[in-house]
Formats: structure tokens, sequence, C-alpha cells
């Protein structure tokens, strides 16, 4: 299974990060949103990465899962696991009601719309007040427990989370190296000849589509009852942005490299801190430098001269990056 | 690879500038705060971090309290609400800070509201929404006056001006959003019918269009929930409309900067604000009056125009030292408890009595309404 | 009613008419270079911020001067955007550039922080504040001024791609580049004429609007959105296009605050541009793609 090394040395490093470095803030706290940011970012980067459909309105599906589940627990009294069914159904409802008009656009027309349908879920968030809270968001949302076990500690929260994001990109490793996972490559590489191959492009995209929504949803859904407290500013388009940053800044189509994305990101804030004021320039020139440097993005990017190297001897034949 | 080595050195910089930061004195006082400091809000989060620095330094060069020296930790959030929760877990767990004076944003106090019960933080929070304080929570406490009391406050100034039909426009952000909700739950209780409602971006750049709409409507006076540039492009809407009705703003707008923006536009604007913008038109008998001038002086010969915002830092900050003080500890539990027992606290916002069923402690006595008149503050009397 | 649609339609074209100053910047560098620059909206900030910063205090600059060099500096922070950012990017994919000019924008909303602080300011009106009445719709002097002034600056740049030599050059840059420099067309010094153009015009939208708006910082951020939504409802790449686009972004706007929900008005603007992506996949005015095989 020498496919799945990089699988279970990511496992590993999960579950030994908290073991080694017990309440650490970093760990459990930056900790936990790194991983939830991981499990969007390897959503997303199945639709943008192997598909080659670009979304800048990806947080409107993450904040449709956060606010279903925290609707129904906190209005309704429902049970956070229906609750989260639900978000996710409801998620997959809409991704596939828009799918169909939405995926016929091509390049930056698709970026626009897909950017439009974020700030207007943004916008319906923030003026249906009475329902969703407003601006000010919707609190005493309830945690989740598993069997009995409440999940209230950040610790509890970090081993839920890793998990979530395992299992997230166990199946999107899987998807790739499937037959619908070559259709989705086809797809990247041109669309016609994808077709003139037999495969069924519309239904491949919107499947990918719905699939990456039903990822943000779940997160969402996680979300909402980690923090307990959820606001239209988590949502918005700045989030959007965000994510598909980290799906560039890891190197597209490498599922570790979204993951590695998603970390370097949470992380980046974090440390810049100390910079105070200086802290918003050196995040821009951070990020400009390395996209110029690193095009491919740096997992990618960093990884295609060290593996020539490892491989060189063996076989004269250019490597493709990624997974 | 060039870039790599850049890379890396930028990381190693990154961590040893970390390292440097977390020398802390043996024992002290530590005070953690998360503001607004940039973003849409900083004209809240900028004064109040600049107020918590002014005075800490001085209490520490004063010898501290209790003989301990306070420590500030304090991150900006750019009133993000997520980061704030993140940033309130790094102050708990990370900095381990025995207080909390924060949440630039009612958005943000409300997010880590729950945190800060569960950890047993005590945290003051300086945002308005009547949310952080009905209902109570143990360990959360509030320094500006409510959003409802700025509405009643402007209720009971246009009844008495005869005014029965108003007029509503608020931003769509949080104190805006916010406002207006208040203020429809209010008007009837006043005798007041809402006749429009209409609000409008966070960076919207011209109004008139919903003004066009109020101008056409039996409203006799125009209320604006808001802060940023919107209530000032609003002003100056109204004005190049030619509408006379009277024009009311919130405590949204209570700094010198607004007067500057609108310009001639603001005269006769009305507002209800804490004494701290006329502090020097208040009787002397007043005995606010010299505390306000006091922190006037100071925050001015550093940074420039008080605003109202900067003075809630102060009121938490010196609530805060007081109870630590009372408690003759930092233990979280008796530290909460002596802050719930202030009384009769002189601060800027006005003078603070706090009980178990009210976490801010201040009566509609510690608005002001004030009118714009030539360019400067008047007090309606 | 009628005077208040007239009103709604005089506030539309005054906000439209930014739009569209911003929207035909992000036209004329995706033109030239293929690329999306989402910092457009920084170089309205930069423009408006450097002539409030020169000309304030006592020993401020007096206008004349100001505004020039805040145009000046403006065009420069777009040659170097180009020299800098992109063009050591070359061959980078769609969406690296994206990322590419993101982070641009962020860097420089940082610097105006680090040197203009956080507060919001205002430019003066350029000839006075008394309202001008049209029926019972009334404008600003400054309106006038935005609307002229936008005005003259899309003939000028319609006129510069069609009748001047540079112009045609640069846009034979953007039909063929390798074709453009086999005929002798130096692309570098294009490249910088197109960014330098772009961010012209980013300045004059934030020195025009500047006292009506107001500015601070992070001002850019929204009207880069907007202007980017413009563009694409006029069909990408085309220059008269993105002027209608950003015109017509301003009225909908405008009138749909005014007749429907001032709440909801950003989002309506978003459904229409969604519903005529839908039906024109290209824009309004946007010519078809045919994908290459």
């Amino acid at each position: 299974m020498k496919r799945l090394s990089g699988f279970y040395l990511l496992a590993a490093l999960v579950v030994l990060l908290p073991i080694i470095f017990p309440d650490n803030y970093y760990v459990t706290v930056v900790g936990v949103t790194a991983l939830l940011h991981a499990i969007l970012a390897v959503g997303l980067n199945l639709l943008m990465g192997y598909a080659g459909q670009i979304s800048l309105g990806h947080a409107a599906f993450f904040g449709i899962g956060a606010y279903t589940s925290a609707i129904l627990t906190t209005r309704y009294g429902w049970d956070p696991w229906a609750a989260i069914v639900v978000g996710i159904a409801l998620t997959g409802s809409i991704a596939f009601l828009v799918s169909r008009p939405i995926l016929r656009l091509k390049g930056h027309y698709l970026a626009m719309a897909t950017l439009g349908l974020g700030i207007i879920a943004n916008i319906v968030l923030v003026q249906a007040g009475d329902f969703t809270g407003g601006p000010d968001g919707l609190g005493d949302i309830p945690t989740l427990s598993l069997f009995g076990w409440a999940l209230d500690t950040d610790l509890r929260w970090y081993w839920v989370m890793g998990a979530t994001m395992l299992g997230t990109v166990w199946i999107a490793l899987n998807i790739i190296d499937s037959r619908s996972g070559r259709a989705l490559r086809a797809l990247h590489g041109s669309e016609v000849a994808a077709e003139m191959m037999g495969i069924n492009t519309t239904a491949t995209k919107t499947g990918v589509f719905v699939l990456a929504a039903l990822t943000a949803s779940l997160a969402g859904s996680l979300f909402s009852h980690q923090q307990s407290f959820i606001s239209p500013d988590s949502f918005s388009f700045f989030f959007s942005i965000e994510l598909v940053t980290m799906v560039v800044l890891g190197g597209m189509a490498s599922t570790y490299g979204a993951v590695f994305g998603a970390v370097v990101l949470t992380f980046l804030p974090e440390l810049l801190v100390v910079f105070e004021d200086f802290e918003v320039m050196i995040f821009g020139a951070i990020l400009m430098l390395m996209m110029i440097f690193l095009p491919q993005g740096i997992f990618v990017g960093l990884q295609t001269p060290f593996r020539r190297r490892l491989t060189r001897r063996e076989s004269p034949i250019a490597d493709t990056p990624g997974e | 690879m060039n870039i790599r080595k850049t890379l890396s050195t930028i990381a190693a910089g990154i961590l040893l500038s970390l390292a440097a930061g977390q020398t802390v004195a043996a024992d002290s006082i530590k005070i953690g705060s998360f503001l607004a400091v940039t973003g849409g809000a900083s004209f809240l989060g900028d004064p109040e971090l600049k107020t918590l620095q002014l005075y800490i330094g001085e209490i520490n060069a004063g010898g501290g309290v209790n003989g301990k020296q306070i420590e500030l930790v304090h991150y900006d959030t750019g009133g993000n609400p997520k980061k704030s929760v993140s940033f309130a877990k790094r102050l708990i767990q990370k900095d381990k800070v025995d207080l909390i004076i924060g949440g630039s944003t009612s958005g943000s106090t409300l997010a880590v509201m729950p945190l800060v019960d569960k950890a047993g933080m005590p945290f003051i929070s300086l945002a308005g929404s009547v949310k952080i304080i009905k209902p109570v929570k143990r360990w959360t406490f509030k320094m500006p006056h409510t959003d409802a009391m700025a509405a009643a406050k402007i209720f009971g100034d246009m009844k008495r001006r005869g005014i029965s039909k108003v007029a509503l426009i608020s931003g769509s952000g949080g104190f805006g959003k916010s406002g207006r909700t208040q203020s429809l739950a209010l008007a009837p209780q006043y005798g007041i019918e809402i006749v429009s409602d209409e609000s409008y971006g966070k960076k919207d750049t011209d109004m008139t269009a919903q003004l066009t709409k109020i101008r056409d409507t039996d409203a006799q006076a125009i209320l604006n929930f808001g802060f940023g540039t919107g209530p000032a492009i609003v002003t100056k809407n109204v004005r190049q409309l030619g509408i006379t009705l009277p024009l009311y703003q919130s405590h949204g707008v209570a700094s010198k900067k607004y007067i500057d923006l609108a310009g001639d536009s603001a005269e006769g604007v009305r507002l209800p604000a804490a004494a701290l913008l006329v502090a020097e038109m208040l009787p002397d008998t007043d005995p606010q009056k010299p505390v306000l001038l006091d922190y006037k002086r100071k925050f001015e010969a550093k940074f420039g125009p008080v605003s109202t915002f900067g003075g809630h830092a102060y009121d938490g900050l010196h609530i805060a030292l007081e109870a630590i003080d009372r408690a003759g500890s930092t233990d979280k539990e008796k530290v909460r408890d002596q802050i719930e027992k202030t009384q009769g606290f002189i601060g800027t916002g006005g003078v603070y009595n706090m009980s178990p069923r009210d976490h801010l402690g201040l009566s509609l006595d510690a608005f002001k309404m004030l009118e714009i008149k030539n360019g400067d503050w008047t007090i309606v009397q | 009613m009628l005077d208040q649609i007239l009103q709604f339609v005089l506030t539309g074209i005054t906000v439209g008419a930014t739009y569209a100053l911003v929207a035909l910047g992000f036209s004329i560098i995706y033109n030239a270079s293929d690329v999306v620059n989402f910092a457009q909206g920084e170089f309205v900030m930069i423009g408006a911020m450097s002539a409030i910063a020169m000309s304030a205090g006592e020993n401020g600059l007096s206008p004349f001067l100001a505004l020039p060099l805040a145009i000046l500096l403006t065009i420069g922070v777009g040659i170097m955007l180009q020299r800098f950012a992109i063009a050591p990017a070359k061959g980078a994919s769609v969406v690296t550039t994206i990322i590419i000019t993101i982070g641009a924008s962020i860097f420089l909303r940082g610097v105006a922080l680090l040197l203009w602080g956080k507060d919001i300011f205002a430019l003066p009106h350029f000839s006075g504040e008394q309202p001008i009445h049209i029926g019972n719709a009334t404008l600003l002097p400054q309106n006038l001024w935005v609307m002229g002034g936008a005005a003259l600056l899309v003939i000028g740049v319609h006129w510069f791609f069609n009748h001047t030599h540079q112009g045609k050059a640069i846009l034979a840059c953007s039909c063929n580049r390798t074709a453009a420099q086999l005929v002798g067309i130096n692309v570098g010094k294009m490249m910088m004429i197109a960014y330098g153009l772009s961010a012209f015009l980013g300045a004059m939208a934030g020195l025009l609007v500047t006292p009506i708006t107001f500015t601070s910082y992070d001002a850019g951020v929204m009207l880069g959105l907007k202007g980017f939504s413009a563009a694409i409802l006029g069909g990408f790449g085309n220059p008269m296009g993105a002027v209608a686009g950003g015109v017509l972004l301003g009225l909908i706007e405008s009138l749909s605050a005014g007749l429907i929900s001032s709440g909801y008005k950003d989002a309506i603007g978003f459904i229409i541009l969604l519903l005529v992506l839908f039906f024109r996949p290209s824009g309004l005015f946007g010519k078809a793609t045919a994908e290459r095989v």
C-alpha cells in the first residue's frame, strides 16, 4: 500500500501531536481550527484542483451547514446529530439546484457567479435577523455528544475534528484514484476532450460540486457546535477567498497540499500577531512572495525537486506533482 | 533555491521574536484584552487600546496595585468574532491572564461569552448591545450604555418635542441592526410610530435613494443608527435633499470625527452621548467633572481628540483594578464578586452601581442629549 | 413617484460612474495580461489617501500640486505591481495570479494602514456643496464632476486604444504575445503602460468621489468587488462593456434600494448579475469564447 503511505504519515502526525504536546494552545485550539480548515480545503480542492472549477463562494455552503445546525438546535430543540444530517441534506439540495446553471459558466464568469452566490447568502444571514440572529449572531448552541461522551473540552474536539479530517482525506484520495477520479482529471485537462472520451462532463462536475458542498456543510455544523456561537462574519466573502488561498497555497490538485495550505494559513496570522500594526502588510507580502516564487503551491513546489532527487536514479521520467 | 533559505530565515525570525515575547514578570497582575484595533470598528478598538496602555503605564510607574505590576496582553481581532474566540482562548489557556477587558464589538463579545462562563474568567466587555447583560451572565460585565438606553433617551427627547412619527434608517452592521431592533421594540412605549424602516450597507457611499423615500413619508424626524462613514453620509444626504426634519444620530457617532466629516450638514443634529464629550460644560457640582477632565487631558496630551469609546476602557480598567484591590488577590471568583459589588464608581460613562441583577449599573441619566451647534457639542437642557 | 425615480437614477449614475472607472481598470489589465487584478480597488484608495496626506496640515501642499502628485504616485504603484509581482510570476495559472493580486491588495492596505492610520478622511468638494435642483431631485456639483470626469476618461481610453500606436500595440499584445514580439512590439513596456493606465483611472476615481464618499485605508475592498462585478456584467475584457456594466450596476442598486428593499439591494444586484450570466454566459457585451482543444 505504497500509495497510502502519505496518509499514514498524516494520521500519525494528527494522533501524536496532542500526545506529545497535551494542553498546548497551538495544538488543541489553533490545531482544531487548522483541522476544520483542512476539511474545507480538501473538499474545495476536489472541485478546484481536480475538476478545475473555481469557487469563490464556498463559505456559503459552510454557512448553510452551520446555520441549519444552530437554528434547529437552539430554536426548535432538535438533536444536534439530526440537525447535522438535515444541514447536509439541505446544503446538498441547494448545491444541486444551483450547480446546473452555474457550472455552465467558465473561468472568470464562474468565479463571479460563485462569488455572487456567497455574497447573497451572507446578505440573507445578516438581513433575516428574526431567524438568523442578524449580524449579532446566534448563541447558546449545544455541544455534540458521542455515545454519552460530551465534547466539552478542546482536546475532545481535537479528536473529533482530526478523525473527520482524516476521513475526508481518505475519501478524497480514494475518489481521485477511482474511475470517476480519472474523469475528474480529464475535465481539468480539457472538457471537450473528456466528452469525446465518453465522460459525462455535466454529471461529473455536478457530482463533485455537490460533494464539496456536503463536506463544507459537515464542517459548518461541527464548527457551529464547537464554537457554540456563530455570526455572519465567519461566512463572508473573505473566508471564501481564504479557502481558495489555502488550496492554491498548498498546491492545487494535491490533497496533502490542501491540508498543508490550511495549516499554514491558520498558523500564519497566529504567529504574525506579534508584529501588531505591521501584521496586515507582512501577511500580504508573504502571500505574494510565496505565490510568485512557488506558483505551484508550497507543498507541491517544494516536494517536486525533493522527489526528483530521490527518483533520479530509478527512472528518467519526470514525475507529476501531487497525489 | 535561494527562496527556501529566505523563507526559513523568516520562519526562524518569527520563532525567535515569539520566544522573546514570552518573558514575563514574576509576580504581576495579568490583564488580557482582545480589541478591534484594525478593521471597520477600529475607531472603537484603537482608543480603547491606547487608553489601556496609557493608564497601565501610569499605574505601574506609581507602584502598581497591591505592590504588583500590571501586565497587559492584547490581541487585535479586526472586529472578527471568530478571531475573538480564538484570542480569548489564547488569553485563558496560553497567557493565563487574571481578567479580560475587551470585545469592542457586540458580535465579538457575544461570541466569547459562553467561553468565559465555562472557564470562570471575569470579563468586562466594551461593547454596546443590551443582549450582553440581558439576561445576566455570571462572568460577563459591561461598561458602555446599551443601545436600548440610547433609543430610550432619543425617544424621550422626541416626545418632549412633540414628535410622534419617526423614520428609521440603520446600518447593516451589528451596531445598526441591534439599535434598529431596540428602537422598534421601544417606540410604542413612548407613543412613537416608526413610519419608515430603511437600511444601508457598511461601505455604501450614497443613501439618497433611502432618504428620498423617507422624504415622501409623513415622518416628523429621522433617526439613524450606525457608525463609521454611514452616519456622516446620511447627514450630508439629508441636507442635500433639502430635508429639514430634525435628525437624530446614535451614540455610535460620539466623536469629533463625525462633525469633521459631516461639516455644516451636522448643524442641529442631536444624539445621546456620555458626558465626556462635554466635560467642560458640566456644572462644577457634577461629580463626574474632575474624572472626565483628567481623562481628557491625559489622553489628548498623547493621542488627540477623545472619544467616549476610549472612556469605556478607562472605566473597565479602573473597576477591574479596584475589584482586585478589594479582593486582595487575583482569585477569579473573588474578583468577580467584587466587580459585582461595585458601588458609586465614578467613571467616564457615568456612575456605576452594579448588582447581581445588573452587570452594567448605569442609569439613563448617564447619557446626555447633545446637539451640534457651530461645529461643537452643546448640552440640550 | 416620478420625482423619486429621477432622484434614484441620478444617484445610480453617480455611483455607477465610480464602478465604471474601476471596471475599466480591470478590463484594461485583463486585456493586456490575462490577469484579474484584485488590487484595482486599492488604486482608488491610494489616489485619494495620498492626496489627502500630502495636502494635510499647515505645511501641506496646495491641491494643485497634491492631486497630480497623488496620481503619479498611484501610477508608480501600478507599474511596480506589474514589475515586481506580476512579471516574475510569468506562466502562473489564472488562480495563482488571482491570489498574487489579492496578496498585493492586502499588502497595499497594510502599507496604507501604517502610513496614514485607520481614520476616515474626506477631501473638500471641488466647487462647493450647494445642491442643484432638477425638478424635485437634487444633485451636488461634485456629482457632476464625477459623471463628467468619468465620461471624459472613458472617451480618452477609447480613443487611446483605437487611435494611437501604443494603444493598438497593447491590444496586439493581448491577442498574441509572441506575434506582437515578432513584429517588434516591446511587450514589457506595453504591460507597464497598461498597468499605469489602470492605476491612473483608479486614482482619478478616488479623487473624484472622495469628497462625497470619504475614504479610509480599507475603502478599496468594496470598490474592487463592485468593479469586478461590473466588468463581468458588461462582458469581461470589453472595456466599453465594463463601463456599461458599471453604470448599470449603480442604477440597479439605487433603484432597488428605492423601490424594493434597501436591506437587500446588494443581493438584488448580484441576483440580476447571476440571471444575466445564466442567459448570457459571457456577460451582456462579451464575446462567447470557444474552448481551445
